[in-house]
């Protein structure tokens, strides 16, 4: 097990805000994709382990639209 | 009291040293990162130099891009925001409208598809670097190679042919050079508009396999508008890489021991990129936002209606975020600039321009180990007078 207890890591993404600028893909991706057809976010695994939760937070960080957050 | 309110600064312009940004910018971000600015009309808005304030501003729905709404902090550029907007050119829409064009786009940016050219960027990097070594030092770095490499590659992506280049490479200068007159302004769009429509009714009949004949193909953009935003796409996919290659080739080699990294060491380059472009903010001026309502941000209110510049190069040297920023160290975590902006309108090509600059600069180093300058750094001939900053030649010798 990866996931520490209690502390599971949720993405959400909202495709209607995103504008397809790709950092998220850029920064991690094993967790994010875009779609093919417009270019937004697609997230591959909604709740990553443990070991990725840095870069998945700077994904979120660095995402220029504010799509992408986290609930814990 | 008798004594005048102070009138507030006009945006400093002159740049002390090639790769700093004003140092007056640095001494207003330190009294304070979000100030009152005097525009050239008389307009007083505000000049943002703080990282965290310009940030915030670029991700905020309530300030527009809009050209009728801008002051323009030069006096040069006034007149430009009071011409009618260019069909299709979204930079100049707030949303909804520029949610329309950006959707129709991004799935030609993504990070998958920009990756799938790898294999033409090296090629076509390759025989750059061929040609150099054909033709012999000395070489003009922008003409024979930071040029070229992003030209061809929007050319192809677009489906403009590389052949026209000396068209729309002279009227995109005249577009970029601070001093051009209205009138050279407006006849260099009109010709530019003018090819690009003859190209989209070319690819009516004869599609390919590019973005322009996929515009058309999907039927949602009048020719007006793909028109515009081709030429959107044309001007800011070659002259922002062409820059950063050019500059960032003089960064390096004035800096022999950052430029030793990006040659040897391959796992540094995809940082060193970001370094590169944080260090060297090649946007000279702006971006301008203009507030749509009454803004609180940093503890200042900012009027519906008052234009905020925001300076990105004191942005991203600001000590709060990027600590010694002044310095070029290319193993520093460099990501979170602004160089891309950021917000709805950040750089749909970014993507292309990272593995561009990731192909170009170490394949230039690798080749030729001995590039070196031909003229004295003080003699290159730098882009002050340009929208876009960067060298307007580099002699080099290898």
């Amino acid at each position: 097990m990866r996931k520490s207890l209690g502390e599971t890591m949720k993405i959400k993404a909202d495709t209607g805000r995103c504008i397809g600028a790709g950092m998220c893909v850029l920064t991690l991706p094993e967790v994010f994709d875009q779609s093919e057809d417009d270019g937004t976010v697609v997230v591959l695994d909604t709740e990553p382990p443990d070991d990725v939760r840095p870069a998945v937070a700077r994904a979120v960080q660095l995402c220029p639209s504010g799509a992408l957050s986290l609930e814990e | 009291m008798t004594e005048a309110t102070p009138r507030p600064a006009t945006l400093p312009l002159t740049r002390e040293r090639a790769f700093d940004p004003p140092d007056e910018l640095a001494r207003l971000r330190a009294e304070a990162p979000i100030q009152r600015m005097m525009y050239a009309d008389g307009h007083e808005g505000w000049l943002v130099t703080g990282y965290a304030e310009a940030r915030a501003i670029l991700a905020d729905n309530r300030f527009s891009t809009r050209s009728e709404l801008l002051h323009s902090p030069i006096p040069q550029r006034g007149e430009l925001n009071k011409e009618p907007l260019t069909p299709g050119f979204f930079l100049r829409m707030d949303p909804p409208a520029h949610t329309r064009f950006r959707r129709l786009l991004t799935g030609q940016f993504t990070v998958r598809r920009m990756k799938q050219l790898e294999p033409r960027i090296e090629e076509i990097t390759n025989g750059r670097l061929d040609a150099m070594e054909r033709e012999g030092a000395p070489a003009d770095l922008v003409e024979s190679f930071a040029l070229p490499i992003p030209s061809l590659v929007i050319c192809e992506l677009l489906g403009v042919p590389y052949e026209d280049r000396a068209k729309f490479q002279r009227d995109s200068a005249v577009l970029l050079n601070l001093s051009s007159s209205m009138r050279d302004i407006r006849a260099a769009v009109n010709d530019l508009l003018a090819y690009l429509h003859h190209l989209v009714a070319l690819k009516s009949k004869e599609p390919a396999d590019d973005i322009l004949s996929g515009l058309i193909a999907g039927g949602e953009l009048t020719t007006e508008e793909i028109a515009g935003v081709g030429l959107l796409l044309l001007i800011a996919g070659h002259e922002t890489t062409a820059n950063m290659l050019g500059l960032g080739t003089f960064a390096l080699l004035t800096n022999p021991d950052q430029l030793a990294v990006v040659r040897d060491d391959p796992v540094a380059v995809e940082n060193a990129v970001e370094e590169l472009l944080r260090y060297l903010s090649i946007v000279h001026i702006g971006p301008v936002r203009a507030a749509l309502e009454d803004v609180e941000i940093g503890g200042v209110q900012i009027k519906a209606g008052e234009s905020v510049t925001l300076s990105i190069a004191a942005a991203n040297r600001d000590p709060e975020r990027f600590e010694g920023g002044d310095t070029l160290d290319v193993t520093r975590p460099a990501h979170g600039h602004l160089s891309f902006g950021h917000g709805i309108h950040q750089c749909l090509g970014q993507q292309l321009a990272r593995i561009e600059m990731r192909i170009a600069f170490p394949a230039l180093l690798r080749r030729f180990p001995n590039l070196r300058l031909a003229v004295p750094a003080r003699e290159v001939p730098m882009r002050s007078d340009m929208a876009i900053y960067g060298v307007h030649r580099l002699p080099v010798l290898w």
